[in-house]
C-alpha cells in the first residue's frame, strides 16, 4: 500500500462475533473481521465453508430464508445492520450485489441499468440517461452496447450480461459491492475483463468478492480472508497471506492440497 | 425380430398409434360437425315423385338407406307443409316410385310458423285497392314487389314494437317505485307518490295509444297474402308477413344459391330464434355465451392470479400450504354439476335472496336477484375455473429462476415491486395459458348453467340500451344449452337436426376464436418478456 496509514483503521464494514444458523445447524461461528474502505477483499475457502452465507449477511439477503437466524454485530459505517429497526431496502441500496449466475431482467439494457432508480421513483429522463451512460462506462460496457440500449438484455453474451449486472449494481451508487463468484460461469477472456473492471472499481467502491479461483483472489484483491467450516481461519493482506500463510490449513488450501 | 424389439420400435409405434388415434377421433368429430353444419343452409333442389296410386310427393331428398327388412332401399324426404300433412318428413319406398322430375316452378317458402312450404305459386293478393294477380300476370314478380311493401310496413311495425317495449319498461320502473312507496308506508296523498301515479297513468295512455297503432298496422298487413298449391293440388293461403324467405329452388343459379346461403348465415348470426329454436338466428345465444365467458374471466382471472401469488410468493412451504395446494388442484376435479348446485344454493338463494331483501323488498315475493341469472352463472363458472388459473399461475411463477428475484431484491426493491415489475410480467404468458384453458372450459360447460340461469328463450338480452345497460340479473341463452335443448328436448327433433350441428359448429368456432385471441396475446407477451425488443 502506498500510504502508510493502515486502511483497516477506518473500515467500511466491521463484523463482530457473528454467528449464523440455518434452523438448528450453525453455519458461521463467531466471525470477527473488518473490510477496508475502497479496497478489494477476497473471501476464499472450500465449498460449503460459509463464505457465500457470510456475504449474504452483509446485505441481509438471508432474510429471504425463513429458518435463517443471525446473531452478533455488523456495522456499515457505524450503522448496525443486524437490527430489526434497520431499513433493509436502504441497506441494499448502499450494499450492491453481483451474483454467480448473471441475472439480467427480461427488459432492455437501458431498463436493466436504471431498475434501481425506477423502483426508487426517479423519473427524470436526464438523470436516467446520465446514469445509464455512467454505469455502463463504469462497467466497461458502454462502447459495446451504446447503439442497442433499447434491445433486450437477454440477447447479450454471458460476459456482457455479467458486466451489465455490475453496471446495474453501481447505477444506484452503492458504498459496497458484494460479488458472489462473479466469474465462475465465464470464459477466460470475459473473466479477464471482469477482473480488470474490479481493479478499476476499487477506486470508488469497497468490494468484497467470493471466489474459488486462488489466482483470481491473488490478482484482484488487497485483502484475503480464508474460511473453513464456518470459521474464519486467517485474514490478512493478500500479498502476505498467499506468500506466507500463518496457518497450516490456509497453506494446504492455497497450495491445492485440499479444497 | 429380437433386434426389432430390443431397439424399442414397438414402443415408438405404440406412442405414435396413441397420438394418431387421438387426432383421428378429434378430426372425425370436427369433420362430421363441419359437413353437417356447413351444409345445413344450402338450398337443395326440390324433387317431385309420382307414386303408385297416383299420389305425388314434393320435397328435398335427405338420405337413402335399406329398408328394415332388407328388401330394397328407401329415401327420406323433407316434404314440409306441416300444417297440411302434420309431418315435415316422409320415408318413401323406392319400389313405389314410378316417376321422378324436378319441376321448374316449384317454390320453397320459409315461413315464420309451421316450417317450410313446398309447392307452386298460384295467386298474389294486394289490398288498397284489392288486386289479384293470377297465372297470367307473372305472380312471381308481383310477389316480390308485394313483399317489399310488406317489409316496409313491418319496419314501421317494429318501430312501434320497440316504442311499446320502452314504454313498458318505463311503466315497470314506475310501478316499482309505487310498490316501494307502498312498502315504505308513504301515504296516498304524498306529492311524490301522486306524481308517480300520474306518470303511470300517462304511460298507460301512451301504451294504449301505441297498441292501437300496432293493431291498425297489423290490419294493413293482413291484406297481403298469396295462394299456393301443394303438389297434390291442395291450396294454401299464406300471409306475406309470415314469409321469411321464398325462392324457386330448381331455377336458382349457383350465385342465387350462394346468396340464399349467405342470407341464412347472416340470419343465424344476427337474428332471433323462431319455431321453438329450430329455425332462425342464434344471436341471443352467441351473445349470452360470450358475455358469460367474459364476465366469468373478470371474476376468476384476478382472483386466481392473486391467490396464486400468495401461495407461491408469500405463503412459505409448510404442511398447511401443501395441503391447500393439493386441495386447489383437486377442486378442478369436482363434477361441474356440483358447482352448479353450490352456485344455486350459495349465490342464488343465499346472496341473491339477501340482495333482494336488502334492496328490492317491495317486489317480493317476485325475486330480482334471488333467481338464476347471468351474474350467478358467471360466478359459478368462475369458481369452477379458478383452480385452473391458480395452478397455471403458480407454475409460471415457479418457473422463474430464483436469481431473478434475488437480483431485484438486492437492488433495493420491495417484494411487491419485484412482483409487479419483474415476476408478473415474466409469468404473464403462463397466466394467459391459464386464462385460455379456463375460458375454453367455461364456454363448454352446460350442466352448472342449467340451474343457475340459462333459459331456452330469453325475452331480453343481458346488455341493452336501457339504463343501466348491463342487466346481469337477467336470464340468458347459451349455445351449449341450446344444443341440448333443440337436439334432445325439441318436439320436432328431425327438423332441429341441422340446427344442432350448426350450433355445435358455432360453439366450437367461438371457443377457437376466443382462444385464438388469447393465444396471440400470449405470444406477444412471450416475445416481449423473453427475447424481443421494447
Amino acid at each position: 500500500m502506498k500510504n502508510t496509514i493502515d486502511p483497516l483503521s477506518d473500515p467500511a464494514i466491521e463484523v463482530e462475533h457473528l454467528n449464523f444458523y440455518y434452523g438448528s445447524s450453525q453455519a458461521l461461528f463467531d466471525l470477527n473481521l473488518k473490510f477496508a474502505r475502497r479496497q478489494v477483499t477476497a473471501l476464499i475457502g472450500p465449498s460449503g465453508c460459509g463464505k457465500s452465507t457470510f456475504l449474504r449477511c452483509l446485505n441481509r439477503m438471508n432474510d429471504l430464508v425463513d429458518v435463517a437466524r443471525m446473531e452478533g454485530s455488523i456495522r456499515l459505517d457505524g450503522t448496525e445492520i443486524n437490527s430489526n429497526a434497520l431499513d433493509v431496502i436502504e441497506l441494499r441500496r448502499r450494499v450492491g450485489m453481483v451474483f454467480q449466475k448473471s441475472n439480467p431482467f427480461p427488459k432492455s439494457i437501458y431498463e436493466n441499468v436504471i431498475y434501481g432508480l425506477r423502483i426508487a421513483g426517479i423519473k427524470d429522463k436526464a438523470v436516467l440517461d446520465e446514469t445509464v451512460e455512467r454505469s455502463l462506462k463504469g462497467a466497461a460496457l458502454w462502447d459495446e452496447v451504446k447503439d442497442r440500449l433499447h434491445e433486450s438484455a437477454l440477447g447479450m453474451s454471458g460476459g456482457q450480461m455479467q458486466r451489465l449486472c455490475i453496471a446495474r449494481a453501481i447505477a444506484v451508487n452503492p458504498e459496497v459491492i458484494l460479488m458472489d463468484e462473479p466469474c465462475s460461469a465465464l470464459d477466460p477472456k470475459s473473466t479477464a475483463r471482469v477482473e480488470d473492471l474490479i481493479k478499476e472499481l476499487r477506486d470508488q467502491y469497497t468490494i468484497i468478492i467470493v471466489t474459488h479461483n486462488m489466482q483470481q483472489a491473488a490478482r484482484v484483491s488487497d485483502y484475503t480472508a480464508f474460511f473453513f467450516e464456518g470459521l474464519l481461519i486467517e485474514f490478512g493482506k493478500t500479498g502476505e497471506l498467499f506468500v506466507k500463510p500463518r496457518n497450516k490449513q490456509t497453506e494446504d488450501y492455497i497450495t491445492g492440497r485440499f479444497g | 425380430m429380437k433386434t426389432f424389439i430390443s431397439r424399442g420400435e414397438p414402443q415408438v409405434w405404440l406412442t405414435a398409434a396413441a397420438l394418431t388415434t387421438t387426432l383421428l377421433m378429434g378430426l372425425t368429430l370436427i369433420v362430421v360437425v363441419m359437413i353437417n353444419g356447413l351444409g345445413a343452409f344450402w338450398p337443395s333442389r326440390l324433387v317431385e315423385l309420382e307414386l303408385q296410386g297416383g299420389q305425388k310427393v314434393l320435397g328435398e331428398l335427405l338420405r337413402r338407406e335399406p329398408l328394415p327388412d332388407h328388401s330394397g332401399m328407401r329415401q327420406q324426404f323433407k316434404v314440409g307443409n306441416r300444417d297440411l300433412y302434420g309431418m315435415d318428413f316422409r320415408w318413401v319406398d323406392e319400389k313405389q316410385v314410378i316417376g321422378r322430375q324436378w319441376p321448374q316452378q316449384a317454390i320453397t317458402v320459409e315461413r315464420s310458423e309451421y316450417g317450410h312450404f313446398f309447392g307452386f305459386l298460384k295467386q298474389v293478393v294486394v289490398p288498397q285497392p284489392e288486386q289479384v294477380f293470377d297465372a297470367g300476370d307473372s305472380p312471381w314478380q308481383q310477389l316480390a314487389s308485394a313483399r317489399k311493401a310488406v317489409a316496409a310496413l313491418q319496419d314501421k311495425l317494429d318501430e312501434v314494437m320497440s316504442q311499446i317495449n320502452s314504454v313498458n319498461y318505463a311503466l315497470e320502473k314506475e310501478q316499482d317505485r309505487l310498490l316501494r312507496f307502498d312498502y315504505q308506508g308513504v301515504s296516498g296523498e304524498d306529492p311524490q307518490r301522486l306524481a308517480v301515479k300520474a306518470e303511470i297513468e300517462s304511460l298507460k295512455a301512451e301504451f294504449a295509444q301505441l297498441v292501437r297503432q300496432q293493431r291498425q298496422q297489423q290490419g294493413q298487413l293482413t291484406g297481403y297474402y298469396a295462394q299456393f298449391e301443394d303438389v297434390n293440388g291442395r291450396t294454401k293461403r299464406i300471409e306475406l308477413d309470415g314469409i321469411v324467405r321464398c325462392y324457386p329452388s330448381n331455377e336458382l343459379s349457383l350465385v342465387g344459391r350462394c346468396g340464399i346461403y349467405a342470407s341464412k348465415l347472416w340470419e343465424l348470426l344476427s337474428g332471433e330464434p323462431r319455431e321453438s329454436n329450430t329455425e332462425g338466428g342464434l344471436f341471443p345465444a352467441i351473445f349470452g355465451t360470450v358475455l358469460l365467458v367474459f364476465v366469468m374471466s373478470l371474476f376468476s382471472f384476478p382472483l386466481g392470479v392473486i391467490a396464486a401469488v400468495y401461495l407461491r410468493e408469500y405463503a412459505g412451504d409448510g404442511l398447511m400450504v401443501r395441503l391447500v395446494r393439493i386441495a386447489v388442484n383437486n377442486l378442478a376435479g369436482i363434477p361441474s354439476i356440483v358447482y352448479g348446485i353450490f352456485g344455486l344454493g350459495f349465490f342464488v338463494y343465499g346472496i341473491g335472496s339477501g340482495i333482494d331483501q336488502l334492496f328490492f323488498p317491495e317486489r317480493l315475493p317476485t325475486p330480482t336477484f334471488g333467481t338464476g341469472g347471468l351474474l350467478w352463472a358467471s360466478l359459478t363458472l368462475a369458481l369452477l375455473t379458478v383452480p385452473v388459473v391458480i395452478v397455471t399461475t403458480e407454475e409460471a411463477l415457479g418457473a422463474i429462476p430464483g436469481g431473478i428475484r434475488e437480483g431485484s431484491l438486492a437492488l433495493g426493491s420491495t417484494r411487491f415491486q419485484t412482483l409487479t415489475r419483474i415476476l408478473l410480467p415474466m409469468a404473464s404468458p403462463g397466466i394467459m395459458t391459464g386464462l385460455i384453458l379456463s375460458m375454453a372450459r367455461a364456454a363448454g360447460e352446460v350442466a352448472p348453467l342449467m340451474i343457475t340461469g340459462v333459459v331456452k328463450l330469453a325475452p331480453a338480452l343481458p346488455l341493452d340500451g336501457q339504463f343501466p345497460f348491463f342487466h346481469l340479473e337477467r336470464k340468458f341463452m347459451h349455445l351449449g344449452f341450446h344444443i341440448y335443448d333443440i337436439g334432445f328436448q325439441s318436439p320436432n327433433v328431425e327438423a332441429a337436426r341441422p340446427m344442432v350441428f350448426v350450433t355445435t359448429l358455432l360453439l366450437v368456432l367461438i371457443v377457437l376464436l376466443m382462444s385464438g385471441v388469447a393465444i396471440r396475446l400470449r405470444n406477444r407477451m412471450k416475445k416481449k418478456y423473453t427475447f424481443g425488443t421494447f
